[in-house]
């Protein structure tokens, strides 16, 4: 059952909560072993709050259009008493005393949180091999990683453990392991969904967004989570388009530019980029205009995001120091303590991004690293804007190759350029989502990426929702 | 800037406060000098007619009254912390140490 249909059958009381919530506790029993979707299963607290939602329904009360949906939230969402490590030992024992606004905002929409996903330490990464508790495997082949950062909210869905998940995409890691698991993941508009309650990491880069194995799950989870919350001075006051009832409208006369640069950049494989070329004639043949349009500078965001993304880390991340929360590693002075607390909390991934950071904003080298890879940012804006002027959606594949073996990529820079097509829509702050469309010549799942300019989710969904029909 | 040295690297894991083994120099040294020989190639950019983007959107600052709450959550704050003491956090001694 979706999402959708699983709300529908809790509101007219043909189906308990409890029963949904059993169900997928259930097949999380069966399999999370040999996938490692969670840092912590909410067994207890999922049933009493299914419980809740029954309780609302036989009172004639309606909870919500997510009544009674289990949805499974990276572990750097904050969550009232309930431990939220990052999948980093800095974090250690850490319960935070506050819920992020989406949990808030999807307990209001009567869904319930089932646990928390593993992800790359601090969300730095491609394939969830950077978390302190060990990575996550992907359901279509355990041998294989399952992309990252958000790759456990990526595992839940695919594999049945969750209907609808949660993650966080600073420069592809909800879209990234969503195509690598072979469900739609997408990362809105940069101000669209609060982020107050997400642990920072880049906080120009950062979204949270939602995992679903639908497209229209995927809408109604980002339409519970977004507008406007005052509590995030970054969030976009303008009220929010609905996008649910609008999927069907289909693609007739939309105009949509496969990216020319994302097709044959650095590592994009043939079979990848050949179901990105499919999915652009699928769409042709539903009645858009397709043409290859060129957005020269996006050759330049892989560079840059890795001076940006640093650098704002390398700021953010200072406050792990053992003075408030977490881990401390005891010693005989404060500036001592420091150091040992964060030698011992932080893995290689996050230690290497602190230094480069740290480094690309020190005295000599700001203006040559931090500055020009800022101004990048304003030429790729520039090129999309322009390519905006042409089309209404922009296509590329989601990923260079499908779900590689885990420990294949121990080199940081061949790991890095994993991202290399959803960076570009971080870097301008534009929504984007990945949608599965086949398999490449491993048998593996493919997806391509719907990029549109920002506040316009309901083009890039209705494109999104032509895609899944079109494969089916 | 491939030639990023093995000093520079200690040097930048000092500012960041981390204490690096001899090990970790070692590996992290080359790995760091390959990220920003990537990076080259914005380097070599002209951009000087540019404006820098530090952010997607226009920010302006939210403004909210100046009125003191309590926010009721101040125990649960420090029940969070590795150590504390008379409604503060506690730390190791902080003077006599070396700039």
């Amino acid at each position: 059952m979706s999402a959708v249909e699983i709300a529908a059958a809790v509101r007219a009381g043909e189906r308990s909560a409890r029963s949904v919530v059993e169900e997928h506790l259930a097949a999380i029993e069966a399999r999370e072993g040999e996938l490692h979707a969670f840092n912590l299963v909410l067994a207890d607290q999922a049933l009493a709050a299914a419980d809740a939602v029954d309780a609302a329904v036989a009172a004639g009360q309606d909870p919500g259009p997510l009544a009674g949906v289990p949805v499974a939230l990276n572990d750097n969402l904050c969550t009232t008493g309930i431990p939220t490590t990052c999948s980093s030992k800095i974090l250690e024992g850490w319960r935070p005393p506050y819920d992020a606004t989406v949990v808030e905002r999807l307990r209001g929409a009567g869904a319930v949180a089932i646990g928390k996903t593993n992800l790359d330490e601090f969300a730095m990464g491609s394939s969830t091999e950077n978390s302190a508790f060990g990575p996550s495997r992907n359901p279509h082949d355990p041998t294989k990683v399952p992309g990252g950062s958000s790759g456990g909210s990526a595992v839940a869905v695919a594999a049945g453990f969750a209907p609808l998940a949660l993650g966080s995409d600073t420069g592809g890691s909800i879209r990234q392991p969503a195509a690598l698991c072979g469900v739609v993941g997408m990362k809105p508009t940069y101000g669209r969904v609060s982020r107050y309650g997400l642990v920072a990491f880049a906080s120009s880069l950062d979204q949270i967004g939602p995992f679903a194995g639908t497209v229209a799950d995927a809408a109604a989870l980002y339409e519970a989570i977004a507008g406007h919350d005052p509590a995030d001075s970054t969030s976009i006051p303008e009220p929010l388009d609905p996008v649910t009832h609008r999927l069907g409208e289909g693609v007739d006369g939309l105009r949509v530019g496969v990216v020319k640069e994302l097709l044959d950049i650095e590592g994009i494989a043939p079979d990848v980029a050949a179901r990105a070329r499919a999915a652009a004639e699928a769409l042709e043949a539903a009645g858009a205009k397709v043409e290859e349009v060129s957005v020269p500078a996006v050759i330049y965001g892989l560079s840059a995001y890795y001076l940006i993304a640093p650098a704002e880390a390398s700021s953010n991340l200072a406050r792990y120091d053992g003075v408030r929360y977490g881990l401390r590693v005891d010693a005989p002075t404060t500036g001592e303590m420091y150091d040992r607390t964060r030698t011992a909390g932080f893995g290689p991934e996050v230690m290497r991004r602190i230094m480069l950071g740290t480094y690309a904003l020190s005295a000599g080298y700001y203006d040559a690293f931090y500055g020009k890879a800022q101004k990048v940012r304003t030429l790729i804006i520039r090129d999309f804007e322009a390519a905006y002027e042409r089309c209404d959606v922009l296509l590329s594949p989601t990923s260079p190759t499908t779900a590689f073996e885990l420990g294949a990529k121990a080199d940081p820079l061949a790991m890095y350029l994993n991202d290399v097509c959803t960076i570009p829509s971080n870097l301008a702050g534009h929504p984007a989502i990945s949608v599965p469309f086949g398999v490449g010549d491993d048998g593996l799942p493919v997806g391509v990426q719907v990029m549109a300019n920002a506040l316009d989710e309901v083009t890039m969904f209705r494109v999104a929702a032509a895609l899944e029909g079109a494969v089916r | 800037m491939a030639s990023l040295s093995r000093d520079e690297v200690a040097h930048v894991a000092k500012l960041a406060r981390l204490q690096l083994t001899d090990e970790q120099l070692d590996t992290f040294t080359p790995q760091l000098a390959a990220i920003l020989g990537h990076a080259a190639d914005v380097e070599a950019l002209q951009l000087d007619d540019v404006p820098p983007t530090a952010h997607p959107y226009p920010l302006v600052n939210v403004m909210r009254p100046d009125v003191a709450r309590d926010a009721g959550i101040r125990d649960a704050v420090l029940a969070q912390a590795p150590e504390a003491e008379d409604g503060m956090f506690r730390v190791p001694p902080v003077l006599g140490e070396a700039p």
